[in-house]
């Protein structure tokens, strides 16, 4: 069995009374292509949260190649190599493109504190923001704000800024979700040729990306995890078939 | 002995009378922040104007204090309804910072208003007989006036209790300020309702000024800014949209502060911002409101 | 920012492809100084030798710029919004007061920089306990704070002199020259000095990676988490730089008038300050200057018109600021971005 570069442990998550995460113990592997999937308000955008700091458990740890990350800030995690990206677009709307990833790349290289010299003016922070544009094929775009493009392309910019992050982990919450099937193509594509050697956990609503994409499959309902394994196990799962397939494969 | 009596005797008269005058006036500033989120800042100025229609029909036209009073809210309160429809409903849902700085610029108006009409000295009224001289405890004589106040502030507290339980009004005031739009998906028209309330709150802060006359020493143009910051601190400790909650901070708040400022003549006075400081910073939601 | 991106934008479409050097000189071309920025600095100077009457009013102004542009630099780019900024003029007043009557100090810049320390510290320290939380509840905590200020000043009376003030007569700057209570000479140049400095100071912060980041989290504070920054750290530096200036203004504004009274730490100065701000134009540099020379110019020919110091002035400014908050995108600098956006498209069709 390989390494696990996330791991979590009897992760809770309580808001009063509610409990939207019970329990969790899960485990991602180097260069993983691990997928969450659950029926909606099974906890799954709470659990990222919980991965990336947003929120912090009540109780439970989170361990980042074996160190305990639970107490650690948000900036410190991504610093550390949690990258994501957000369910709903989250860019800066009223900036280029080049100065979404401007604004990554110059946090990322600790450059982002520097207050007396223009911005713009050390080579390697536009040189790589230029980098990772080219990588997903957006450098044409680069001087549109985020409004004036097409929304397809506005999720391949969130997946570009996660990706200039240099992350160990990459987590996509719903990559694809609104985007027109003519361009969801695009999207499909840059994931399947995400590096190799980046862990990645993708939460999916649409179950044939999910099983193009997986070789691993956790299954999470009412905030716990109800199976995990690799997806002909899933798929083949009867109680999985019950509460989740049989009523969410409709999209 | 006696003397520690005494103190706390006038500690607590003068102390909740400030407080009820506290709570009529930001229950109202309570509501519009919490049912429709809007910062309003010229609520201090709808307290001035009823501060100033009271001295103008009790003082000039010899009409009696309470029926005045009354006078004032029905103005104050078809006044704002004007405002309301005509400015502060294109704000709704603009950024706070438009908010404030709409309201601002009402502040100055109003100020620049009451100065033209009633002048910049502070002006005051008499007030009628039955409300002067003292009530005897048995064992301390207290102002009959601030007496007068505490009877009315619960009566008014108890009146807004009810009605926000027991009536249809209330029911859907207390459902919009919890989810507005589940309440509009329930089809209560929460655009009229915070028309409604808006006139209602803004009413009550004219009794407040009416009210306030005596206690406050007149009423004068500044009051708007200066008193402003006083009821702002009270809906943000009390929770906003919370009337209980304003109730009961209106009491702690109030009768702190007299308290400070009679105890520490001198150092008195920043007592109320330092506890405010304390409670947003333990609980930003307020002392009553909901996380 | 609009207008920034909306020019790089256009010049990246003409560029069509965009290569990394014109990817690097676009991030870097607005740094550049354009010509029309020297225009505020003309009338400045233009107003001292044309206009020799008006030199008070006129420091005034320097001094109300130099107080909204360390506003701009929370409100406008950060995204923080305070209802009590005069917290920080107030103590440079005061620290430039007190240096001269209780601790024997005359010397001004000594006193600047003093009261420069002094409140970007207050800014620090409050900034990293009161930045946590936001919107409403900030606004009130800001607020109480500041107010909290003005009734300690007023209670340690034998120090601030309580409601009446001190007046104090401060050295001359440098050891060199004396402040010129007739004229107005000297007072003139030394706001007019601090304020280009502090301009200077705030204009190369916005332009730099750090004032980036501050456009970043007032736009989207979630995304700038994601990204690593460590958001309340750039608030904090941005709030105590703010406070700095604050205190700075509030510093010169004593020193050249040789008093101060509890004015300086009032919520109506606070509430004064952000509405130059507004009405000027926020995120943008000159909305501080348009909108403080606005404000006073308006508040006092108000008064000389009319022949009368009753507080008719705010009619005008209220009524203003009303209609710029529910008709302009931007105060001022706003409309002129319209303008000129109109302009452009007439001549295109």
């Amino acid at each position: 069995m390989s390494e696990a570069v996330l791991e979590t442990r009897d992760l809770n998550k309580n808001f009063g009374a509610l409990q939207v995460s019970r329990n969790i113990n899960f485990r991602l592997d180097a260069g993983a292509r691990h997928a969450l999937i659950g029926p909606n308000g099974a906890g799954k955008t709470t659990f990222v949260n919980l991965l990336t700091g947003v929120l912090s458990p009540t109780d439970g740890a989170v361990l980042l190649n074996g160190r305990d990350i639970t107490h650690m800030r948000q900036d410190r995690r991504v610093k550390a190599g949690i990258a994501r990206t957000f369910q709903i677009n989250t860019l800066f709307a009223g900036l280029t493109v080049l100065e979404n990833l401007y604004l990554a790349v110059s946090e990322h290289l600790g450059r982002a504190g520097a207050m007396f010299r223009p911005a713009g003016a050390r080579r390697e922070v536009v040189d790589e923001a230029m980098a990772a544009l080219d990588g997903l094929r957006l450098a044409d775009d680069a001087g549109k704000t985020i409004r004036e493009l097409p929304y397809g392309r506005q999720r391949l910019v969130e997946i570009a800024i996660a990706l200039a992050l240099k992350p160990k982990v990459l987590l996509l919450d719903e990559p694809a979700a609104g985007v027109p099937s003519a361009e969801s193509h695009l999207i499909l594509d840059v994931i399947e040729a995400l590096p190799e050697d980046i862990a990645v956990l993708i939460i999916e609503h649409d179950m044939d990306v999910v099983f193009r994409f997986a070789r691993e499959i956790t299954v999470l309902v009412q905030g716990g995890i109800l199976a995990s394994g690799p997806p002909d196990e899933i798929a083949a799962n009867a109680e999985v078939r019950s509460v989740y397939l049989g009523e969410g494969t409709h999209d | 002995m006696d003397a520690f009596v005494n103190a706390l005797t006038t500690i607590l008269v003068f102390g909740l009378a400030y407080a009820m005058l506290l709570f009529i006036i930001s229950v109202g500033l309570s509501i519009t922040m919490g049912l429709m989120g809007f910062v309003n800042l010229a609520h201090g100025s709808f307290a001035m104007v009823g501060g100033y229609v009271t001295v103008t029909t009790a003082g000039d036209w010899g009409v009696p204090f309470i029926p005045s009073l009354l006078i004032a809210f029905v103005v104050v309160g078809l006044l704002s309804v004007l405002f309301e429809r005509l400015l502060y409903a294109r704000l709704y849902k603009a950024p706070e910072l438009d908010q404030v700085l709409m309201t601002i610029g009402l502040v100055f108006v109003s100020i620049a208003a009451v100065t033209f009409v009633w002048g910049a000295d502070p002006l005051n009224i008499q007030i009628p007989d039955f409300l002067r001289g003292n009530v005897d405890l048995g064992f301390k004589l207290i102002p009959t006036y601030r007496a007068f106040m505490i009877v009315i502030g619960a009566l008014i507290a108890i009146l807004l209790f009810y009605g926000l339980e027991r009536t249809r009004v209330g029911a859907q005031v207390r459902a919009a300020v919890d989810n507005r739009r589940m309440a509009e998906s329930m089809g209560i028209n929460t655009g009229r309702l915070f028309t409604l309330v808006f006139a209602l709150g803004s009413g009550m802060a004219a009794i407040g000024g009416g009210l306030g006359i005596q206690i406050l020493g007149g009423v004068k143009p500044t009051f708007a800014f200066e008193y402003l910051v006083v009821f702002l601190i009270v809906v943000a400790v009390g929770g906003l949209g919370n009337i209980r909650g304003t109730f009961f901070a209106a009491l702690i708040l109030g009768v702190l502060d007299f308290a400070g400022k009679y105890l520490l003549p001198e150092g008195g006075a920043f007592f109320i911002y330092a506890v405010t400081l304390i409670v947003l910073l333990w609980r930003p939601q307020g002392l009553f409101g909901k996380a | 920012m609009s207008a920034d991106t909306s020019t790089t934008a256009a010049a990246a479409a003409t560029a069509g492809r965009l290569d990394r050097a014109s990817a690097r000189r676009i991030l870097l071309h607005d740094h550049r100084i354009r010509l029309i920025e020297l225009l505020p600095w003309v009338i400045a100077l233009g107003v001292f030798f044309l206009f020799p009457g008006y030199r008070l009013l006129a420091t005034q102004i320097l001094i109300m710029i130099l107080f909204a542009l360390s506003l701009d630099l929370i409100v406008g780019y950060a995204g923080i919004v305070s209802l009590g900024h005069a917290a920080f003029f107030g103590t440079g007043s005061y620290v430039a007061a007190l240096l001269v009557s209780s601790y024997g100090v005359p010397e001004p810049v000594t006193g600047v920089v003093a009261a420069v320390i002094v409140s970007a510290a207050l800014g620090f320290v409050t900034g990293w306990i009161l930045l946590r939380t936001h919107g409403l509840t900030l606004l009130m905590l800001t607020m109480a704070f500041a107010i909290m200020l003005h009734e300690l000043a007023n209670e340690f009376a034998e120090l601030t002199g309580g409601f009446d003030g001190i007046n104090f007569a401060p050295g001359p700057i440098l050891g060199i020259f004396d402040f010129d209570p007739l004229w107005y000479s000297s007072n003139y140049f030394y706001a007019l000095v601090f304020l280009f400095l502090g301009f200077l100071f705030v204009r190369a912060i916005i332009y730099s990676p750090f004032g980036r980041a501050l456009v970043g989290i007032r736009e989207n504070t979630r995304r700038m988490h994601a990204v690593g920054s460590p958001v309340l750290w750039r608030m904090v530096t941005a709030y105590t730089i703010s406070a700095g200036l604050a205190g700075l203004a509030g510093a010169i504004y004593v020193q050249v008038q040789g008093n101060v009274t509890l004015g300086v730490l009032s919520f109506e100065l606070s509430g004064e300050i952000l509405v130059m701000l507004i009405l000027g134009g926020t995120g943008r540099l000159y909305g501080a200057f348009i909108g403080a020379a606005v404000y006073k110019l308006l508040e006092s020919f108000t008064e000389q018109i009319l022949g009368t110091d009753q507080p008719y002035w705010m009619l005008v400014i209220g009524v203003v600021l009303i209609v710029t908050v529910l008709f302009t995108r931007n105060g001022f600098i706003g409309m002129y971005d319209d303008a000129i956006a109109w302009i452009r498209r007439r001549r295109r069709s």
